[in-house]
């Protein structure tokens, strides 16, 4: 299996005034390809820092990380933002779509910042990702003609379309109605069945039944770190909850 | 990052917002049409003005006496009688550079005309002034050489004159006007030529021939002043240097002395009304600039405003994979769309300003392509100077912080 994560002993510290906090305190785990992990922990247990540090929008104080193979820790913020732009997809809790911007036009945007990628392919792949999330017939839909759920998943396919190397999910369903969050988990499953490295950051410890690894943090380390065997399938828990009137 | 990209994301974001983006250039479309008509407008009068010399005669030269110094009294230079009638003649004979050159000598009273009078000088000069001055005869005759020696008393009278001792319209060549006393037969009428820059009547003149003026009306041996014209424009400074030399020599001037003459040209004068208007113009174009400036402040207010209303979509771009720098030409180019859509809309007001000052105001305009550029210029470097700064602090955001802004 190849390692698509690998933190060695990641330490990230925060001058606070006076007080030097310790957000990370030596955290050390790899994630191989096609996992789908949730990382849990309470408010204040480091898991935003984490999150901070595992989409390379932050770099720790000490320790190493690798991803894909890639040492990011003395990289520079422009050299991470291509990093990102390369192998990262992110989703998050409020969808992020761009105002007034049309569903191909807000999945396309990563690819505006990869000069290797046409116009024509642009399009092309900002499609096919969204006929994968399933919004094939809304491709023109503005954002705010969406409902939660549709803007969700367009947002994750725009984390998609660079074919990441692992997607990056930020309380993906924080903001969702139960039925419309396992609608998205159920996309998210597909995904990782597909061969997809999915990370989902959560407090909401009923979503690591449906993950084939959960991590635990508390006070900046890692508390626990267990293989899923029995993962649930979404979809069927789906099947038994009631239609929502609107969709 | 291509630069096709970055236009399309700049003008996708502008498109979201067209009245904000329309309001921010409002600012350079008054800013840019202001400058362009101001300009215009002063360059208008710069002109005109600079026509109205040139009908005055643009080659022309003055010769003056200068003031006397002797005894260590500064005396009145018109009080000089300096200036002979053998300084014409060799100004006439030596000069090279100068294609005409006549006598002046002025003398003022009470023109009559049977029942009507009118006050005015009479000027003796020669065939040549007409030449100098740019005038024309537009009914009857100029006087002749023949009429210069026997001194005759014969007049050539301009437009205001004959309004003013014919006022029933009637033909006045071959009437008789008194001046002084002295009967003069009019023999010509000159073309009008109007009011000049400096608000003289050109018209209220009577020419005589110089040697009537000097022998029967004022009794004198002495020129009140020289006119001439230098062969070309370009030659007034040498044909002034040419008179100098054979003033001073006829003068019996040493090396030491300074000239007891002065020698102006059409091109001082010129010049210095050309530094009015352009002082007019400088200040016009000033208070338009402030208003350009006023237009990019504008520009560099909205921008900061949009930098802080998206600091999310910041942050989504940069998590996405959007460099500093990415950032920094988007909102840079979004403010350069702006400031240059709105130089164009506002050449095209100003232009549009200035044509409608030309035709229903009737004022001399001139609009001029470099106003133009300079006016297109400055609001581009305006929208980059203006843009920069709400630029670099949007890509100084942090995207963490960005990406969760509310």
């Amino acid at each position: 299996m190849r390692k698509v994560i690998e933190l060695d002993n990641i330490r990230r510290d925060f001058q606070v005034g006076e007080e030097m906090v310790h957000a990370l305190r030596g955290v050390s785990f790899s994630i191989n390809e096609g996992e789908f992990v949730t990382i849990m922990g309470t408010s204040g247990s480091g898991k935003s820092t984490l999150l901070n540090t595992l989409g390379c929008l932050d770099t720790p104080t000490k320790g190493e990380y690798y991803l894909d193979g890639i040492s990011v820790r003395t990289m520079s913020k422009s050299q991470r933002a291509v990093l990102r732009n390369r192998k990262i997809g992110f989703v998050f809790q409020n969808y992020n779509l761009l105002p007034k911007t049309t569903a191909v036009e807000n999945v396309e945007l990563p690819l505006m910042y990869n000069t290797s990628v046409s116009a024509k392919e642009r399009r092309k792949r900002a499609i096919d990702a969204l006929v994968a999330v399933g919004l094939g017939d809304r491709l023109e839909h503005k954002s705010n003609q969406m409902s939660g759920g549709q803007m969700q998943r367009v947002a994750i396919a725009r984390a998609l379309v660079n074919n990441p190397a692992v997607i990056l999910a930020d309380e993906a369903t924080g903001n969702l109605d139960t039925r419309t969050s396992f609608e998205v988990l159920v996309l998210f499953q597909k995904l990782h069945s597909e061969g997809r490295t999915i990370i989902f950051v959560t407090h909401n410890p009923d979503i690591a039944r449906y993950s084939s690894r959960n991590i635990r943090l508390r006070d900046g380390k890692v508390i626990e770190d267990t293989i899923n065997t029995n993962i649930q399938s979404a979809a069927e828990v789906l099947k038994t909850l009631p239609k929502n009137d609107e969709e | 990052m291509n630069i096709t990209n970055l236009f399309k994301i700049a003008l996708r974001a502008l498109a979201n917002n067209k009245m904000r983006a329309f309001l921010t250039m409002l600012g350079i479309i008054i800013g840019v049409a202001s400058v362009i008509a101001m300009l215009a407008i002063g360059q208008g009068s710069k002109i005109s003005i600079q026509n109205q010399i040139s009908d005055m005669g643009a080659n022309m030269i003055m010769i003056h006496p200068g003031a006397d110094r002797r005894g260590g009294v500064r005396q009145d230079p018109s009080a000089m009688q300096t200036l002979k009638l053998e300084n014409f003649e060799a100004i006439r004979q030596h000069s090279k550079l100068v294609s005409a050159v006549s006598p002046n000598v002025t003398s003022s009273g009470q023109l009559i005309a049977g029942a009507n009078n009118y006050p005015s000088q009479v000027t003796g000069v020669n065939g040549d002034y007409l030449h100098i001055r740019q005038l024309k005869v537009k009914e009857g005759i100029m006087f002749s050489e023949n009429d210069i020696k026997t001194s005759a008393k014969v007049c050539v009278i301009g437009k205001t004159i004959v309004d003013n001792l014919f006022p029933d319209g009637s033909s006045p060549i071959g009437k008789v006007i008194r001046f002084n006393q002295v009967p003069f037969k009019v023999i010509g009428v000159l073309q009008p030529k109007g009011y000049n820059a400096m608000g003289f009547d050109q018209d209220a003149i009577v020419l005589a021939p110089y040697t009537t003026v000097m022998k029967r009306l004022l009794a004198q041996t002495y020129l009140n002043s020289i006119y001439a014209s230098a062969v070309e424009e370009k030659y007034s400074p040498l044909a002034v240097e040419e008179i100098s030399q054979i003033l001073r020599r006829e003068h019996n001037l040493q090396e030491w002395q300074e000239d007891d003459f002065t020698i102006r040209t059409q091109e001082e004068i010129s010049s210095m009304l050309n530094t009015t208007t352009t002082l007019m113009t400088t200040l016009l174009a000033c208070i338009a600039g402030i208003s350009l400036i006023v237009g990019g402040i504008g520009i560099m207010n909205i921008m900061y405003v949009s930098v802080t209303e998206r600091t999310k979509e910041i942050g989504l771009r940069m998590s996405v994979g959007a460099r500093g720098v990415d950032i920094l030409s988007q909102f840079l180019i979004e403010a350069i769309l702006i400031s240059i859509t709105g130089g164009i809309i506002g050449v095209l007001f100003g232009c549009g300003i200035s044509l409608l000052i030309k035709y229903v105001a009737n004022w001399p305009v001139f609009i001029q392509l470099w106003s133009v550029l300079l006016s297109f210029a400055v609001c581009t470097v305006t929208g980059i100077f203006f843009g920069w700064y709400p630029a670099k602090k949007a890509a100084n955001l942090d995207p963490i912080e960005a990406i969760r802004y509310e």
